[in-house]
């Protein structure tokens, strides 16, 4: 019989307190059932994590598999090819004997994989190490524009009044100027000079820079809706029964409006990271991210750049890795809204 | 007599073939006249006034637009570097043991605007010089009576007892303070021009001037392009000096990214491109193109300039450890290979008066030849500098090939024990960024392209005390060296030049040796210059003083 015909009514009536007895799945428990039943936005994390894995293996791929340094040069190297010894940079001998060539992909997974940049490094090991930055760039700014942007929408949706007028100009202010153009100003500014904020010091060339710019620009983009949405639940009715039965403001923020705004959070936080490896992957692409000789995939892309008639795989392959990755992180990203999302749930009709 | 007669009879058979070869050549360069000759840049290459603008850009154009009392000779070769007379009937008079040129002034020339060349157009050109504060108005020209005065205040210049007219015979007299065995060449360059009298006594920017060349500007926009035209009013008074041209039109677009300009060229959409081909063409166009190509050395170099007034390049050791650790071959390499440039490690190019091959930082020193870098000398000299953990900034351009030299040097400090870092800055900005001692530079990755074929050119500009000028964008000695004892023998061979050639270059040889043992400068090698033209550009030829004669190639 199909499940359909049961709808109709109790075919098979069991006691009611059997129902009754079983128990209630809890908002996240739900949401994360329904986040593993989405199958594209499962394949898109494995991907992902298989992406963190290989760029983790870096250093170890590096130092043991194609025993390389990626950091410095190397000219005048050479690399075994099929028991053939080669030049890392080849010079021209036709024609005219006009310019170099680094060596392109040897496919062989000691050495040269991808082939050399016009430093002769090993582009694949600089690919890992360039993937480890370029993660942790759109991770660590993700963390502290969704921490900035949490506490200002919060505070300016809560207390609103006076305090929410000064921060929502802040923001406006902020908005006021496209995102790449300012991000771009700061690290010009910043970029060649420390900050000293207190306690804080960043040294000029540190990675922490790019995320510190990265992470600020983005915060009115997160702040502005959670304001919103705060300034909602404040007017919904449970709050409401809460202020009227006495609970002091902290307890209504922490009990009642923070699990509520975290969800939109968790949701941020892939989308979020996409959105911030672009970023990073264009500052430094425009020198202005990453340092070399660090590599991101936005600087490798820059150095491929120079390449792009002889030798373009040296910027197609971080160019599909920041492809590849930023469509995992927004198809998760998809994934978990839906999952977390309760008018979805009305849609999908599921739970 | 039979012998005579014969002679006679071949000397005429010669003559008529002359003759006939002669109007067939003319009737060939007939045929060539005429037609648009399109160039392309990646920019503009800032002000065309003559007398401000410094760069290689327009110098190249301005060979056909502006003439000075002498110029370089528009030949090929080492006969390129002579100097001959222009504007001048002659080579100057010298009196008073060279203290005084006298130059007589050819009747008839005409500006652009129509308005005819005298000498109070001579006089005021020498006095614009300061009056605009041209570049070179206190490296070239401070040696003229007057030029102390007009450099302290350029508005009043009148360079009273230095720049002297004689109207009625047509000659203008300079007096210099001392004699200047340099003093032809630097009134060849295009900052010795000679302009209307009534020419702004200001920067014109973007508004063309008047010369008396045989073309003339029509218009420049610096965002879009620069026309040029024939000059209405010329009639050619010397070929060595300033020869008519071939094409009638000649336009510079610029906006093209240098890709861009190689594409350009070889679908026959451009004729020459200005910048050089990027790296990743080259190949390409060395086998595909070969014929369109052409390679020529230059008297240049590529070089890194270590600050030796601040830590650490303020030890002798530590600059010299760097010296030893540079592979010169693998900054060939970045810069296209071996065809393209020579590894070197003295501040005189290769076959530059006073050249005698030098090269002490490499491995078997000796012989003057480059073997390669010596890694152990240069750690052994790192670990007796005390250097080590020192941080060390890298300046270079943001252009691909000077970011691509930062990034090896990097990686070889980086090597020896310092912590460097790499800064690379736009190229508009980089050259004037590195000189001013307020920016503490370190160590930058820079050129330099003679301004004439003279030793002092390289040795006396870019490491003489009289070049440092500190908290200045105009301090062209970038490492800023002030060595008393070589500076003292720079100025006996600049006097000794004026009477001797060939000794004061025996004193450049030993000048040139003992700058280069102070390691104030990592020199890596001498470029070649790649030019590649179009398939309908004809009769190209190459200048070593203004590179690529524009004016004299054809286009149909």
């Amino acid at each position: 019989m199909a499940a359909s015909e049961t709808s109709i009514g109790p075919v098979n009536p069991e006691p009611v307190g059997a129902v009754q007895r079983r128990p209630a799945a809890g908002p996240w428990v739900t949401a994360f059932r329904k986040l593993v039943r989405d199958k594209a936005a499962m394949a898109a994390l494995l991907v992902f994590v298989l992406i963190v894995i290989g760029c983790s293996f870096a250093p170890y791929y590096a130092s043991n598999v194609a025993h390389t340094f990626p950091f410095s040069s190397n000219l005048n190297g050479k690399v075994v090819i099929n028991g053939e010894e080669q030049p890392v940079i080849e010079e021209s001998t036709e024609g005219l004997g006009l310019g170099t060539t680094p060596i392109g992909p040897t496919w062989d997974i000691h050495g040269y994989f991808l082939g050399a940049d016009d430093q002769g490094r090993d582009v694949l090991a600089r690919m890992l190490y360039g993937g480890l930055n370029s993660l942790w760039i759109a991770s660590a700014s993700t963390i502290i524009c969704l921490l900035f942007a949490a506490v200002l929408g919060v505070t300016a949706g809560f207390f609103g009044g006076m305090i929410d007028a000064v921060l929502s100009r802040i923001l406006d202010v902020i908005w006021a100027f496209p995102i790449f153009l300012l991000a771009i100003s700061l690290s010009i500014v910043l970029i060649n000079s420390s900050i000293e904020i207190g306690p804080i010091v960043i040294r000029a060339g540190s990675l922490w820079l790019p995320i510190f710019i990265i992470g600020i620009v983005y915060v009115p983009y997160i702040a502005r809706p959670i304001r919103g949405q705060v300034l909602s639940l404040k007017n919904s009715e449970f709050v409401l029964a809460a202020v009227g039965l006495g609970v002091p403001s902290h307890r209504i923020l922490w009990k009642d409006i923070l699990p509520n705004v975290a969800t939109t959070l968790i949701v941020f936080v892939p989308l979020m990271m996409a959105l911030n490896m672009v970023t990073e992957s264009a500052l430094s692409f425009l020198s202005i991210g990453v340092q070399p000789p660090d590599a991101s995939w936005g600087t490798i892309i820059q150095d491929g750049q120079n390449l792009l008639y002889s030798r373009p795989m040296v910027a197609l392959a971080p160019g599909l890795a920041i492809a590849v990755t930023v469509m995992t992180l927004n198809v998760f990203g998809d994934g978990v809204r839906d999952a977390l999302d309760p008018r979805s749930k009305l849609r999908i009709g599921g739970d | 007599m039979k012998k005579s007669h014969w002679l006679g009879i071949s000397a005429g058979a010669l003559c008529m073939a002359a003759a006939i070869f002669t109007g067939t050549s003319s009737a060939d360069a007939q045929d060539h006249r005429g037609g648009t000759m399109r160039l392309v840049a990646v920019g503009a290459g800032g002000t065309i006034d003559p007398q401000v603008n410094y760069t290689l850009q327009y110098w190249q154009l301005y060979q056909g637009l502006y003439d000075g009392l002498l110029n370089f000779k528009k030949g090929t070769g080492a006969e390129g570097f002579k100097v001959v007379p222009d504007i001048a009937e002659d080579m100057p008079q010298v009196a008073d043991d060279g203290k005084t040129l006298i130059f007589k002034i050819r009747k008839g020339i005409k500006f652009s605007n129509g308005q005819e060349l005298t000498t109070k157009d001579v006089v005021a050109s020498f006095q614009r010089i300061f009056k605009v504060s041209s570049p070179t108005a206190g490296g070239f020209y401070s040696g003229i009576v007057g030029a102390d005065k007009c450099l302290a205040d350029a508005a009043s210049c009148t360079l009273e007892g230095g720049v002297v007219a004689d109207e009625a015979a047509n000659t203008v007299t300079i007096h210099l303070t001392q004699p200047d065995a340099e003093i032809y060449y630097k009134l060849a360059v295009p900052h010795a021009v000679i302009l209307p009298a009534d020419s702004p006594t200001k920067d014109v920017g973007t508004a063309p001037l008047p010369g008396t060349g045989a073309y003339t500007i029509e218009s420049y926009d610096p965002n879009k392009q620069l026309k040029i035209v024939r000059n209405p009013h010329f009639k050619e008074w010397s070929k060595d000096a300033q020869p008519d041209g071939y094409p009638d039109v000649v336009v510079m677009d610029f906006g093209l990214t240098d890709e861009a300009e190689v594409t350009a060229v070889a679908n026959d959409q451009a004729d020459w491109a200005f910048d050089p081909p990027p790296a990743d063409r080259l190949a390409e166009i060395g086998t595909k193109y070969k014929d369109q190509v052409h390679v020529t050395p230059l008297t240049a170099m590529w070089y890194a300039p270590m600050n030796v007034n601040i830590p650490p390049f303020n030890n002798e050791k530590a600059r010299q450890a760097v010296s030893y650790a540079i592979d010169r071959n693998a900054a060939v390499k970045l810069f296209g290979g071996k065809v393209l440039a020579q590894p070197v490690c003295q501040i005189l190019p290769p076959g530059f008066p006073g050249n005698e091959p030098y090269c002490p930082f490499t491995k078997n020193p000796g012989g003057g030849k480059y073997n390669g870098p010596d890694m152990e000398m240069a750690k052994k000299l790192m670990e007796e500098s005390g250097q080590k953990g020192q941080p060390v900034t890298v300046i270079s351009e943001d252009s691909a090939v000077s970011k691509a030299v930062g990034t090896y040097l990097q990686s070889v400090l980086n090597e020896l024990g310092f912590k460097a870092e790499l800064k690379p800055i736009s190229s508009n900005i980089q050259f004037t960024y590195i000189q001013n001692t307020n920016n503490k530079v370190q160590i930058s990755v820079t050129q330099w392209y003679q301004d004439y074929p003279a030793a002092s050119d390289f040795l006396n500009i870019l490491f003489g005390c009289d070049s440092f000028h500190e908290g200045s964008d105009s301090s062209i000695n970038i490492a800023g060296i002030c060595d008393k004892e070589i500076d003292g023998k720079m100025k006996a061979a600049l006097k000794l030049a004026v009477t001797d050639e060939a000794g004061a270059n025996k004193m450049w040889a030993e000048i040139d040796k003992a700058m280069t043992d102070k390691a104030a400068a990592a020199i890596l090698f001498t470029p070649k210059h790649v030019d590649f033209v179009s398939k309908r550009l004809g009769n190209f030829q190459f200048n070593p003083q203004y590179y690529f004669m524009v004016y004299q190639a054809w286009v149909q």
